[in-house]
């Protein structure tokens, strides 16, 4: 039954990670860019949704409603013009520009809304669970969090099999240049990839928010969580991105059974473990390495 | 400006330090077949890559319906009635058949090339458009990508090297489909190492040597002699008798 527990709170938290991972996989699979800066613009999108509530009167449980779209919006213009340009110099150059955007969005938190940790509250219905069994709890919450990152996961799957600018989006994770010569412009379709990575990881922000307290400098640990979500369920699939997510869950909720302080190396121990027998990630391909 | 269909005048390329194609100007017309045929490395593909706009040029010009295109970025120009067919085929490798038609078909021009169109052209093609890119054979794939580019609907096709590395019996097959395209009101260049193909389907050819122009004429008025110097560079005969 512990073990069973394990299992049940590993999915839940796996979930989150999943929604937060699907941006940073996409944008790499896209325009191969590293975006360092993946983690903060969730804790910024925390922010925004905290700030919003004295502003303007939104509750907070209302608050993706403005928040997701607004990064959405942030997403594409920060591809069109920062990350473009640094693409145009070179690869490499992009991983310097999304550090330095990181440390610009961690020292800028510091200063505007100080080290102070916060959260976004919501209705306490969230905070009730479901005891089905002697020791297993299903925080409702939890439960949301993983329903929105499947419903997330599942919309953005069709969109990029059924519609023109899906099928455009995978054109030039495929092959950049034969995009072209079938009329896409690439430039646009890198921006489309940065808005739906931001949106989702400012989803995920908030979700985060609910859950937990986050400080100016939580974008990091959560970057890294997304990265071995993505390595371990392969680059390039979103499933694969889901079920990453949920064995990193898993890996961690048995690392915190053991001792509570191995929860992270729960998670480690299974990222290496994939890295060494399965560098490609459980779903996928060799060639796309 | 001239009132020549596709226009170029004194293009240079450089891949680098390399002068790839080098001083070459030639122009193609409304409707005929125009074959650039050369060895490897004699800068073709270059050539073609910078009229679709992948490459930049160094110095010259490209004009195209009498407006100066070498600034376009390469989807305006498909836009605008250019489509290449690259080196290689390049099919979207993770993506069905159908799919990879639906990408040329999704931002094309108004004209008579539709999905349904190519099925026609292609019969083999719709009980297999659920299978990936990467399960066909070369003159299949081949197939698909003049099917996606035929898809843009563009006014002057670039193909190539069609013939790379196919079987002979399957570039017969697929060069017999030119005739046909250029009857939907298309014209077409192409650039072949397979010297007999080019200058048979051909209206009129170009040939180039390490770059620059070594030969241009009608196929009627060109003998085998002068198009093997054009091609190699040398006198063969004559390199044969010391």
């Amino acid at each position: 039954m512990i073990w069973f527990n394990l299992i049940i709170q590993g999915i839940l938290v796996g979930g989150f990670y999943a929604l937060f991972a699907c941006g940073l996989s996409l944008m790499f699979g896209v325009m191969r860019v590293i975006n360092l800066a993946h983690g903060d613009m969730a804790v910024v999108a925390g922010y925004v949704a905290v700030m919003l509530t004295p502003h303007f009167h939104i509750p907070m449980l209302w608050s993706f409603l403005v928040v997701v779209p607004l990064f959405g919006l942030v997403g594409y213009l920060v591809q069109r013009t920062l990350i473009q340009k640094s693409i145009d110099r070179d690869p490499f150059t992009t991983l310097l520009v999304t550090f330095g955007l990181s440390v610009v969005i961690e020292n800028a938190l510091l200063q505007l809304y100080t080290a102070n940790a916060q959260t976004i509250s919501i209705g306490s219905i969230l905070y009730k669970s479901w005891h089905p069994a002697s020791i297993i709890y299903i925080s409702y919450q939890s439960l949301v969090v993983l329903a929105i990152a499947v419903v997330v996961l599942a919309s953005l799957q069709l969109f990029l099999s059924k519609t023109g600018t899906g099928r455009q989006i995978r054109a030039v994770a495929d092959d950049q240049e034969a995009a072209q010569l079938s009329g896409t412009n690439y430039r646009h379709i890198f921006g489309v990839a940065a808005a739906i990575s931001f949106a989702t990881v400012a989803l995920a922000g908030i979700a985060y928010g609910m859950t937990t307290q986050f400080a100016p400098t939580s974008g990091g640990i959560n970057l890294l969580f997304a990265f071995e979500a993505v390595v371990i369920g392969g680059i390039g699939s979103l499933w694969g991105t889901l079920v990453g997510g949920i064995a990193l869950g898993i890996a961690q909720q048995i690392g915190s059974h053991i001792n509570p302080q191995y929860t992270l190396l729960g998670g480690n121990v299974l990222f290496l473990i994939v890295l060494a027998i399965r560098p490609q990630g459980l779903f996928g391909k060799k060639s796309s390495l | 400006m001239s009132n020549d269909f596709l226009a170029v005048n004194n293009l240079t390329v450089h891949h680098g330090q390399l002068c790839a194609v080098d001083d070459v100007s030639f122009s193609v017309q409304r409707g005929e077949v125009f074959a650039m045929i050369g060895a490897n490395g004699a800068g073709k593909s270059t050539l073609m890559r910078t009229i679709a706009g992948l490459q930049k040029l160094t110095s010259g010009s490209i004009s195209f319906k009498g407006q100066e295109i070498s600034l376009m970025p390469p989807h305006k120009r498909v836009k605008f009635g250019v489509s290449l067919v690259p080196e290689g085929r390049r099919l979207f490798s993770s993506m069905t058949l159908e799919e990879n038609l639906q990408v040329g078909e999704f931002k094309s021009n108004k004209g008579p090339f539709n999905i349904h169109r190519i099925y026609e052209l292609f019969p083999w093609m719709p009980d297999r458009r659920r299978q990936l890119a990467w399960q066909f054979s070369g003159g299949e794939q081949q197939s698909i990508a003049l099917g996606r580019a035929l898809l843009t609907n563009p006014e002057l096709l670039l193909i190539d090297e069609l013939s790379l590395g196919l079987a002979p019996i399957v570039i017969e097959k697929i060069y017999a489909l030119i005739p046909e395209i250029v009857k939907e009101g298309l014209s077409v260049m192409i650039v072949e190492q397979d010297v007999a193909q080019g200058v048979g389907v051909a209206s009129r050819v170009h040939c180039l040597l390490e770059g620059r122009t070594s030969l241009s004429g009608v196929p009627a008025d060109l003998t085998s002699e002068a198009i093997e110097r054009a091609y190699f560079g040398a006198d063969l005969n004559s390199t044969k008798d010391h």
